[in-house]
């Protein structure tokens, strides 16, 4: 069987997983938590705790703010210090709940320990309202408030779940530890994800450049006798992982621009998603953890972390040993959609995936030339786009255009920047040229929307006024 | 602590870079200068001496006090455009032509247009066809290759001159072919009068291997060329075997092998799409055979490459790349 992977475009960057063969370790809670509320796609949430209460793990800290939104809890057993805006890893002021640790305290309905727990609920809204609860969003990056993606509109059908495990950023393997480690809770997770979109068949993907982790899974899930879970070998190219991408690769459908996975009948979880619905569901524990890899060629240590939400990133780091000497950039992701930290006082998320440590030789940017029409990024775009005409079209902000062009698709991953031999900052640019057409895109819609009410209220004072007569 | 660096991602990129590929097309070009070198002798590296140092002195100059901006000479553009200028020229050209044909690639083809990536047309075809048409005699006259460091013998026309020759004076293709004693094994692996590059077809489709294998030219452009020219020439050959050359003389002649694989794969001058790749050199492949059969050249790759290079624009608008989901 040949391998499978999308259709148009990518890049082959060098995978460097340095630390794929450390265990997960646990990192103990830090003094100090600094617990965002912004931790989710959506409306922040709103927290429920006042300054001085005690808390213990697990204990609701904020409720959703919104529709779109999740619960907050807390990571640790302690007192509320002081509930205020701090900055972020980029220095933006964002609302935080700090806590000081006292103790390891969890809430009583936690289950703790190890035992397996497979038997799965029968009542789909008692899931999904658990998850809701437990405040899981998608870990593979955007940190979608996951109830929400298990509840598609009415009228989609949902026909396939796929388990991502593509970890197709270079450097990142707690995806992959995770699997190795946890492949049981994974598998009861993808099924009972499987299970509430209505019974449908569920493809976990992994690429070709974890054997291990393959051979692990397809053993679990023949272990536990899953009949509608399949591991599908993917083969290796960046951005595999991504949502859009990958359902190409599974399934060999493309979401329409503008369009849900729901729409192709696909819904994407990662696999961190998966622990994470397992741990809500059958442990009753919240999402307060996660597993995050912190590497870098000049870092002595290459390891997994099992670390609290909320746990500073200096804190991580001084307990590594500190901050390595040639290191110029700090990145909490991988290296090609991560964000650079601007302040490593800022405090890990639920999406926090990686630490990684890059010098400046690995990270330096040539400087500009001339674009010699190569077509390397139009070759690399997994999109279809032409970052090249793109580019210009945004430094000249012509909107109009952008649209025609599609920049409204960009998926920001990085790829036409990585490729282009005249060291054009592409992606950079496009970034604002994206902004431009979702802008107008956005604008439309809303103009729509007001005329058409306005054709409704106009509608009726007409007709008062002919009945007049 | 430190200072940290911030960027938006992506945070590393690959080792590609324009002097990259610049110095994969001069790797790939090696085989080909080499023979030239082995077949035409010490003129021929002197010719391709000159070629490549007036280009890189010219670029130099231009930026320098023209321009006044930063040198561009390690981005290696200007030492391709010398090589292939040089390659497109007989041994035989005086030195100074050499240079004035470099003048006008490198500084009107180029420079005039605002330098690499802003060039419409090819700069060292700009260059040959310019010499062609202001110096005939020296473009036109063609010596038998003797070998390093051998002398001049025989001084002949090229195949593509002697069958344009032989055809207006009423001969039919087959006596001018049996009387020059052409034969395509010989033409496939040396030996015959031309233009340096033109001299080892092995020698450059090997270069074209490479660039493919190194994936920095796609294959599309050259190969749609090849099968214009062998289809358009299967079918005049075959309706009149005396008025028209056959498929494989018109492959092997001329500058057709390093027209097609190295000039009209200029990533500059040609369209970035697949498919207006194809009917770039769909175009290239018909207008040569088209000035080869009927034109008053004998030769007609350059004149082609150049007219297609002006519609690379119109090819850039018209075909787009399959996106995804539309």
């Amino acid at each position: 069987m040949s391998k499978h992977t999308f259709a148009i475009g990518g890049v082959h960057p060098h995978d460097n997983k340095l630390a794929r063969d450390s265990r997960i370790e646990i990192l103990p809670p830090a003094p100090t938590m600094y617990i965002s509320v912004a931790q989710h796609l959506g409306a922040p949430a709103q927290p429920v705790v006042a300054v001085g209460d005690k808390v213990k793990v697990g204990q609701v800290l904020a409720g959703p703010g919104g529709f779109v939104s999740a619960y907050v809890h807390s990571p640790v057993s302690g007192t509320v210090k002081s509930i205020g805006p701090r900055p972020d890893l980029a220095g933006r002021p964002v609302p935080h709940i700090e806590i000081a640790v006292e103790g390891d305290e969890w809430m009583e309905d936690i289950d703790t320990s190890d035992n397996l727990v497979t038997d799965l609920p029968a009542d789909n809204a008692a899931i999904i309202e658990k998850i809701h609860k437990a405040g899981v969003v998608g870990l593979g990056g955007a940190t979608f408030p996951t109830h929400i993606k298990l509840s598609p509109p009415p009228g989609s059908k949902c026909e396939r779940i796929i388990i991502n495990g593509c970890e197709c950023e270079p450097y990142l393997t707690s995806d992959y530890r995770v699997l190795l480690e946890k492949g049981e809770q994974v598998a009861v997770g993808a099924a009972l994800i499987a299970q509430v979109m209505g019974n449908v068949p569920c493809t976990i993907a992994i690429e070709e450049n974890k054997p291990e982790a393959i051979a692990h899974m397809r053993e679990v899930v023949a272990k536990l006798g899953y009949k509608n879970i399949e591991v599908m070998e993917l083969k290796m190219r960046y951005p595999q992982g991504s949502e859009k991408q990958l359902i190409d690769a599974v399934m060999h459908r493309q979401v329409r621009s503008g369009g849900l996975p729901i729409s192709v009948g696909a819904v994407v979880q990662n696999v961190g998603t998966a622990l994470a619905v397992y741990e809500a569901v059958q442990k009753n524990k919240p999402l307060i953890d996660n597993t995050i890899t912190v590497t870098g060629k000049c870092f002595p240590k290459q390891v997994n972390l099992q670390v609290r939400v909320g746990t500073p990133f200096s804190y991580i780091i001084d307990s590594l040993g500190g901050m390595p000497e040639d290191a110029v950039k700090v990145i909490s992701g991988g290296p090609m959609m991560g964000k650079a930290i601007a302040n490593l006082d800022a405090s890990t998320l639920k999406g926090t995936s990686a630490l990684l440590f890059l010098t400046e030789k690995e990270t330096r940017r040539a400087p500009e030339s001339a674009c010699i029409r190569c077509g390397k990024c139009a070759d690399a775009c997994p999109m279809g786009l032409e970052p090249f005409l793109l580019q210009k079209l945004s430094r000249i902000a012509d909107t109009e255009a952008l649209e025609a062009n599609a920049a409204q698709d960009c998926i920001e991953c990085g790829c036409c920047l990585y490729s282009c031999p005249a060291h054009i900052p592409l992606l950079d640019i496009i970034r604002t040229g994206k902004g431009l057409a979702l802008g107008a895109i956005r604008a439309r819609a809303a103009a729509a929307k007001a005329a058409a009410e306005a054709a409704k209220s106009s509608v009726i004072p007409s007709e008062a006024k002919e009945s007049k007569k | 602590m430190s200072k940290l660096l911030v960027s938006p991602s992506p945070h590393i990129h690959s080792k590609d870079s324009t002097r990259s590929l610049m110095l994969d097309v001069v790797i790939a070009l090696l085989p080909a200068v080499l023979c030239s070198f082995v077949f035409y002798g010490w003129r021929e590296i002197l010719v391709m001496a000159v070629s490549v140092c007036s280009c890189l002195l010219l670029e130099w100059a231009i930026t320098r006090f023209l321009l006044k901006k930063p040198s561009t000479l390690c981005d290696l553009s200007a030492v391709v455009t010398g090589i292939l200028l040089g390659l497109n020229l007989p041994y035989t050209t005086p030195w100074w032509v050499v240079f004035v044909g470099a003048v006008v690639a490198i500084g009107v083809a180029k420079m005039t247009f605002g330098g690499l990536g802003q060039n419409i047309w090819n700069p060292a075809l700009v260059g040959r066809v310019f010499l062609l048409v202001s110096f005939p005699t020296y473009m036109t006259t063609w010596s038998q290759p003797q070998g390093l460091f051998g002398v001049d013998a025989v001084t002949g026309p090229t195949p593509l001159g002697a069958i344009n020759e032989g055809l207006m004076q009423g001969a039919t293709v087959q006596d001018i072919m049996a009387q020059n004693g052409y034969d395509y094994g010989q033409m496939l692996f040396a030996n015959l009068g031309g233009s340096a590059g033109e001299v080892c077809a092995i020698a450059l489709l090997l270069g074209f291997v490479y660039l493919c294998v190194r994936r920095v030219i796609k294959p599309w452009i050259t190969l749609s060329i090849f099968a214009t020219v062998a289809l358009t020439a299967l079918i005049f050959w075959g309706v009149n075997p005396a008025r028209f050359t056959g498929p494989v003389f018109n492959l092997l002649t001329g500058g057709l092998i390093l027209g097609a694989c190295f000039m009209a794969t200029d990533y500059v001058t040609s369209p970035m799409s697949l498919w207006g790749g194809v009917v770039f050199g769909v175009g290239i492949g018909f207008l040569t055979m088209m000035i080869r059969y009927f034109g008053s050249y004998p030769e007609g790759v350059s004149f082609a490459i150049l007219i297609m290079n002006s519609f690379v624009p119109l090819l850039n608008r018209a075909f787009h790349q399959k996106k995804f989901g539309r």
